[in-house]
């Protein structure tokens, strides 16, 4: 609980001192929503927990509703439809999606019990997980559509395969290839100049055949069968896949111009400080001169100057390494995973799968917003949009995550108590 | 359940190695690798080099001879330029339409776009004050307050030297220098650079990203600009004003010097020029206008000028002489016609009457007196180790020296010793008869007029001098213990004192040389010199002290294809000896004979 707190007030002191001009705006509404929060945290807690598990669906419903309508009447901020605006504040459903979701997802699979074992059961949890999903790629939010892959972490341990984590990492893995061979041109022998993909793509098959052969000669007959098909079927999908991102790079399927620059600058394959790279590049060079203990609180140069776009929001962390240096950001990493880590901890603790569910779903959803957040702001993943937990501006944000935390402290209060 | 309960590890697994990853990835980004610090520098941080005003220099009676103007830099922020219409601009500014786009397109200008580069340099005021008016209109451009050069009285181009910019050389030589600053250029500016240039300050500042200025720990860490030390030189304005006046449609030099104390009055070197012309916008051209001149004003005669000593020489030899005891003042000498030229009524001087008449027999003979020692039996033997020995008292005359002066750009002159001969003609090659002509001053000797002058002074003193200096005082205090040492020639006062008569002889006298140079009321003593030059006419040379008694000024003046020294250089040196002895003229008829006289060519 008190790791949640200190993360608050930082975010609000934080507002106020990256910009003096800004004072009375950003950091005076940030307070404003931190006491919105505190007094949610107060209601939420006093609730009872089972309120929580019977009216999942309901809230569930009426999120989804209110991503609908947003799509419909909600102002366009940046190139997305994500926002409502009252008066001068604005809300964005798709913060509260997630909390919604989470509900959602422990309810749905403690009430199927065992029958998660099947597909059908696991089908239908995908369903639910991808109905807003769609939604939100209809805005277009990118980012916590990526927030929503952390689902898959809860499903893991609730016994999703591991299979599936594998097959999630070795996808990235081949993905991340196929784009850096794209980028070159080889020299076919038959066919002439290409792209490098095709090169990929021969390996790939080689190694498919390779693993069938293996498989064929090493494993016992009665599991043969079984584990034919399994590596086809993998490498079917290797295949697919990374024809798919090729395709996807070189045409303009699915991902914008930008977007797909922002992959190449995070790959290392391209720069362009002027032009995609700018945030990227002006975010490194005030984490990067931040040393070890920072410039001092109020003191850093890029900051104060306005130098990183969207510092008060998704770049805060920016802000915080070059005030701070890499003291703090060392203490905000260690305090985000802390509080994930924990959020597991109190999960496994739970005697109702409906919390323990809850309980991970938390945890990864924070996972994924810090995992992208930290990671584009220091130039390890491309650059998408989402805010830092309790850190960046964002009276959904902050209120998004606190409801979340709080329930899940309601329901670990009650653990005890109440045999579900 | 145990089976799932384990893949909370690697749940949790999985958080931690990312955190760890990140926690790597930022120590390295912030503590170990500096690129992005100093990227982030170079963007925010600015400092502006504060640019401290020259030192001004004062003539000998508080005159002020070299000061500052203000003046404008028009600079560029490349980032801050919107788009403008670059015709209208370059003529609001003057400058022409092809220069200016050439000058945009400089690499610097897109190296350092957060930076102000200069577009064009000493705008003076009323040119700025209509520029400024329109200068709202194109913004990234403005005008930066800085000084330049001017001149109250315009003399002494040469000997006060010029402003120029810095070149690569200097920036190398020393850091204090960078690319727009600038240095002095020959003269007193050269000389005393250190002295003259100040100090710069620094103004540090932070660069937002629209690129405006914000002052950092409010200018506590700032220094401010020194500005130069003033001068103060010995020189006399009016008298070099006088001089380059009466020099004007001549070419030459007068060299002017307090004997007592080594201060150098008046360096006057024609053709001169007004020193306003290398200052501002227009010196570069001025300055190839002047170096394309035939006349050659930018060479400074006076102290480059290398030309043989002609007969004024002899009266060097006639001391070494005597102090060397080969003659006395009353040593006779035919004038033998045959194997040395003369001119004039005389055939057996003694030294009064060689020096008066100028015999050119007398001081060959004495000078073969000095190197045909009979050291040697053996001519060729001998002459040289005579020879060696007569430089060397020759040398204390600071001939083939640089008098310990404080200008810069001094030749040291010759004085031919028996290596020098050597050379030419080999060892043991050569004897007396060979190099004689340089007993009348001839030959292979070479002097600058400024030499000629401190012999002045040596012969006005009685056997010493101080190394003629152009500066006295530093900020008002004096300095000359430094600059001025004092130099003995170990010539006893007595032998001058033969000297002093016979040059008061050849001034006052009638059948002197040199009757031209004589004021009423004041002993001046001289000796006339004819510098020859074949086949071209020959220069017209004169020195001169005065008064005999507690001399107060020693010139030395040259004109070049003059002809006879008495008729135009003698007259020229008396005209400024009477100028600055007595601040009048009392003859006007000789000092327009010399205003009118043109002699540039032959």
């Amino acid at each position: 609980m008190l790791l949640g707190w200190t993360t608050i007030y930082s975010a609000g002191f934080h507002d106020g001192g990256q910009s003096f001009f800004d004072f009375g705006t950003e950091s005076g509404k940030q307070l404003f929503w931190i006491g919105v929060c505190a007094i949610l945290a107060l209601i939420i807690l006093n609730l009872e927990g089972s309120f929580f598990n019977q009216f999942a669906w309901p809230i569930y419903g009426f999120v989804m509703l209110l991503l609908v309508l947003v799509l419909l009447v909600g102002k366009e901020v940046g190139g997305a439809k994500a926002w409502f605006r009252i008066g001068s504040f604005g809300i964005q459903p798709s913060e509260f999606s997630k909390m919604a979701l989470a509900l959602v997802m422990g309810r749905f699979i403690a009430e199927s019990g065992s029958k998660f074992r099947q597909v059908n059961t696991r089908l239908k949890a995908a369903g639910i997980l991808l109905f807003p999903a769609g939604l939100i790629l209809l805005q277009p939010d990118l980012g916590t559509v990526l927030v929503y892959s952390g689902f898959v972490f809860v499903l893991y341990r609730e016994g999703l395969s591991g299979a599936i984590l594998i097959g999630g990492m070795g996808g990235l893995a081949l993905g991340v290839i196929c784009i850096i061979m794209g980028q070159s041109t080889i020299d076919y022998p038959f066919f002439g100049e290409a792209g490098g993909e095709f090169l990929l793509y021969g390996i790939v098959i080689f190694v498919i055949g390779i693993s069938l052969l293996s498989v064929k000669l090493f494993t016992l007959p009665r599991h043969r069968k079984k584990r034919i098909w399994g590596t086809a079927l993998w490498g079917l999908a290797a295949i697919i896949f990374s024809v798919g991102v090729s395709t996807v790079m070189k045409t303009d399927m699915l991902l914008k111009g930008y977007q797909k620059q922002r992959i190449l600058i995070t790959l290392g394959q391209i720069e362009d400080p002027q032009g995609s790279g700018y945030n990227l590049d002006k975010s490194k060079m005030a984490i990067g001169s931040g040393g070890f203990t920072g410039k001092g609180y109020l003191h850093g140069p890029m900051t104060k100057f306005n130098y990183v776009p969207e510092q008060s929001t998704d770049f805060i962390f920016s802000t915080i390494g070059e005030e701070w240096g890499f003291l703090g950001c060392f203490v905000v990493i260690i305090l985000q995973v802390t509080l994930c880590i924990r959020l597991i901890f109190l999960a496994e603790r739970q005697r109702s799968q409906f919390s323990r569910v809850y309980g991970y779903s938390c945890a990864s959803i924070l996972f994924m917003h810090l995992l992208i957040n930290v990671g584009m702001v220091i130039g390890l993943a491309p650059v998408i949009g989402i805010p830092l937990p309790f850190f960046s501006y964002g009276g959904s944000s902050i209120m998004g995550f606190t409801i979340l935390i709080c329930i899940m402290l309601r329901l670990d209060a009650e653990r005890l108590t109440i045999f579900r | 359940m145990n089976e799932l309960r384990n893949r909370m590890l690697v749940i949790g697994g999985i958080m931690i190695v990312v955190a760890i990853i990140f926690l790597v990835k930022l120590l390295y980004m912030q503590v170990f690798d500096d690129e992005w610090k100093t990227r982030a520098q170079r963007i925010t941080e600015a400092s502006v080099i504060l640019k401290p005003p020259r030192g001004v220099v004062y003539d000998r009676n508080g005159k002020l001879l070299v000061a500052n103007q203000a003046v404008h830099d028009l600079m560029i922020i490349p980032k801050q330029v919107k788009e403008f219409d670059t015709l209208a601009f370059s003529n609001i500014i003057g400058m022409d339409i092809d220069k200016f786009k050439e000058r945009l397109k400089d690499r610097s200008l897109r190296r350092a776009p957060h930076q102000s580069h200069i577009i064009l340099p000493h705008v003076t005021p009323n040119e700025y004050a209509a520029i400024n008016e329109q200068l709202h209109n194109f913004p990234g451009f403005f005008g930066q307050p800085t000084t330049m050069r001017n001149y109250p009285h315009p003399v002494g181009a040469l000997l006060l030297g010029d402003v120029r910019e810095v070149s690569p050389k200097h920036i190398e030589n020393d850091s204090y220098y960078k690319p727009g600053d600038h240095v002095g250029n020959g003269g007193l500016e050269l000389a005393y650079e250190k002295q003259l240039r100040g100090v710069k300050g620094i103004s540090y500042f932070y660069r937002d990203n629209l690129g405006i200025l914000h002052e950092v720990a409010e200018g506590r860490l700032d220094s401010s600009a020194v500005p130069g030390t003033q001068l103060t030189s010995t020189i006399d304005a009016e008298l070099q004003a006088y001089g380059e006046k009466l020099m004007q449609n001549k070419k030459g030099c007068i060299v002017a010097i307090e004997p007592k104390t080594g201060e150098i009055l008046s360096l006057v070197s024609a053709p001169s020029y007004d020193p306003g012309l290398l200052v501002g916008q227009s010196r570069g051209e001025n300055y190839a206008l002047l170096q394309a001149d035939s006349l050659n004003p930018l060479y400074n005669r006076a102290l480059k000028g290398a030309y043989r000593p002609g007969s004024i020489f002899k009266m060097i030899q006639a001391l070494v002489a005597l102090e060397e005891g080969v003659i006395t003042p009353q040593t006779r000498v035919h004038c033998n016609r045959k194997i040395i030229g003369c001119h004039g009524p005389h055939t057996y001087d003694d030294l009064n009457g060689a020096i008066k008449h100028s015999c050119n027999p007398y001081f060959r003979n004495v000078m073969q007196r000095m190197v045909e020692a009979g050291k040697k039996k053996n001519r060729f033997e001998d002459a040289p180790i005579g020879l060696d020995k007569w430089k060397k008292n020759i040398m204390r005359f600071g001939l083939g020296t640089n008098l310990g002066t404080d200008i810069p750009g001094i030749r040291t002159g010759l004085v031919p010793g028996s290596s020098y001969y050597d050379k030419i003609y080999g060892e043991k090659r050569w004897a007396f008869s060979t190099i004689y002509s340089v007993s009348i001053g001839e030959g292979e000797l070479l002097v600058t007029p400024l030499h000629m002058a401190n012999l002045a002074c040596i012969i006005a003193n009685r056997g010493w001098y101080i190394s003629p200096h152009v500066m006295s005082a530093i900020n008002g205090v004096t300095v000359t213990d430094s600059i001025a040492t004092r130099i003995e020639t170990g010539i006893s006062a007595k032998h001058f004192d033969v000297v002093v008569d016979a040059m008061e002889t050849v001034v006052n006298e009638p059948g002197g040389t040199a009757d031209r140079a004589r004021i009423d009321g004041i002993t001046v003593c001289g000796k006339t010199g004819t510098v020859q030059n074949d086949p071209i006419p020959d220069h017209s040379v004169f020195i001169a002290f005065a008064p005999k008694d507690d001399p107060k000024i020693a010139v030395a003046v040259y004109v070049e294809y003059a002809g006879f020294g008495g008729t135009w250089a003698a007259p020229i040196a008396s005209l400024i000896t009477e100028k600055y002895l007595t601040d009048s003229i009392s003859n006007q008829r000789k000092e327009q004979r010399i205003l009118d006289a043109v002699i540039l060519d032959y």
